[in-house]
């Protein structure tokens, strides 16, 4: 392990790899990533796996589309054409006419930057998905550019091209704690030892805030206990988008490429640091899953685990500089969204800590807004 | 049949992966069974790893010197064994 090198990324996950990835593409060397335990075991491995558009204000649409572009190069890009995002769309079902009206203008913000999202009639939502229960829709919300991809292909393609680009990644070498001289960061002290490092990054999204305290820095990211399940394997492509139900306990659920089904419901606790998974869970899922597809009641659940999401209070991340110390960055606090999010999130942060600036929507990610008392209107949190 | 004995032998059944497809990985230099399992999904399967994670844990030791008690099994999820939706939701009379 190198004693000094030029940024130390906190964090081995889908943030701090991309964002070496992108510092290290545009030509900066002697990065360093530093993962406590071993890469994406923290939330990325834990995601839900859904890449969407659909949100409902300008930058997350924005920076959305810019990340749905990245997700579907990424792939060759590395030469690693295992990771390749599946566009299979998200389809949000809508039971309601004051839902309709909401989704009937995200589609028209969505639309005006490009997206081609569209209202279509409960029919037409069970011609994408055979097996749902229309009898109380009113309509969906659908955009086909939407999709998938798989997280643990992600981290283990980006980490190999790491490698390559000559980037150090640390696994088992837990950050104690950042060190500042000065009103400027020094560098990191690790398990294995003490690194010199003119950048530090704060790409650990649950634990950011264990770092930012220790150092005085107020910026509110809590964990949050969510959960997710598996289900054996049946005929693939039955349901090929996201199926998104606000109704139906706000679940989400798609098919894998091998055939099962991934997925979760809105059913949160915390802040807490337990991840165990719940019974309650286990059954919210059942009673939720089988009210949108009844058939899946015949299915049987395999796998179910626990993970966090590290929430602000506008559900929106925090992506940017930290003003009271020089040479500290911080992108934490995805809200459950750090996956989809992470090649824009980790290009806008290149570009910043490159060029001081970002051709990317990174102000409506500000850290400072909550102390400005600016909440963004809240992100349209699922899947 | 292939020419390699080590594509015939099947180490985790649920989700058919072969010990030369581990035996690769290792070679590659991917010896963290955590990562193996994410990229095989050993151990994800219905069998929740029964079967194979003690198989994959042996091999990683033989391939790479190291102890076998040293090497950390990954967790074990709930339901331990498959349950379907029904019988969660209360509903399972039907079949």
């Amino acid at each position: 392990m190198k004693n000094k090198v030029n940024i130390a990324i906190i964090g081995g996950g889908i943030i701090g790899l991309y964002t070496a990835y992108e510092l290290a593409k545009r030509g900066v060397e002697n990065i360093a990533v530093y993962e406590k335990n071993y890469i994406g075991s923290g939330s990325t491995f834990r995601c839900g796996t859904g890449i969407r558009q659909q949100f409902g204000d300008e930058a997350n649409i924005k920076m959305m589309k810019r990340s749905v572009e990245k997700w579907s190069t990424v792939g060759e890009e590395i030469n690693f054409p295992p990771l390749k995002m599946a566009k299979t769309g998200y389809l949000f079902l809508l039971y309601s006419e004051k839902e309709v009206e909401q989704y009937k203008k995200n589609v028209a913000l969505q639309n005006s930057l490009g997206v081609p999202s569209k209202i279509i009639t409960p029919e037409e939502a069970q011609e994408i998905v055979p097996g749902l229960d229309i009898s109380e829709v009113v309509a969906a919300s659908w955009n086909p550019t939407d999709g998938k991809a798989n997280p643990f292909l992600a981290v283990y393609g980006l980490s190999k091209a790491l490698k390559k680009m000559g980037v150090e990644i640390n696994e088992y070498t837990e950050v104690k704690e950042i060190k500042v001289k000065d009103g400027a960061v020094e560098g990191v002290k690790t398990e294995k030892g003490d690194v010199k490092a003119d950048i530090v990054l704060n790409a650990a999204n649950a634990w950011a805030k264990i770092f930012n305290e220790k150092l005085g820095v107020k910026i509110p990211i809590e964990p949050y206990k969510h959960q997710g399940i598996v289900t054996e394997p049946f005929k693939v492509g039955e349901i090929k988008p996201m199926v998104v139900s606000f109704k139906h306990g706000g679940a989400y659920l798609t098919q894998k490429p091998n055939g099962g089904i991934i997925g979760g419901i809105a059913l949160k606790y915390g802040p807490t640091w337990d991840i165990t998974p719940t019974y309650e869970f286990l059954r919210e899922v059942a009673k939720n899953f089988s009210k949108i597809i009844p058939a899946l009641k015949y299915i049987t659940i395999i796998r179910q685990w626990g993970g966090y999401y590290a929430e602000t209070p506008d559900h929106n991340a925090t992506i940017g500089k930290i003003n009271e110390i020089e040479g500290y960055y911080l992108s934490a606090g995805f809200s459950g969204h750090g996956f989809m999010l992470a090649p824009a999130a980790a290009e806008g942060m290149a570009e910043l800590i490159t060029k001081g600036s970002s051709s990317l929507p990174l102000d409506f990610y500000d850290p400072y807004r909550f102390e400005r008392g600016e909440l963004r209107e809240h992100a349209i949190q699922m899947g | 049949m292939s020419d390699d004995p080590r594509e015939n032998i099947i180490i985790c059944r649920c989700n058919e992966v072969t010990q030369k497809e581990i035996e690769d990985l290792i070679d590659q230099g991917i010896t963290d069974i955590e990562m193996i399992k994410r990229i095989t999904h050993i151990g994800m399967g219905p069998c929740q790893g029964r079967t194979c994670i003690p198989l994959v844990a042996g091999i990683i030791a033989r391939k790479t010197g190291k102890k076998i008690e040293d090497i950390k099994i990954p967790a074990t999820r709930i339901p331990v064994r498959p349950v379907p939706m029904a019988v969660l939701v209360g509903d399972d009379d039907e079949e």
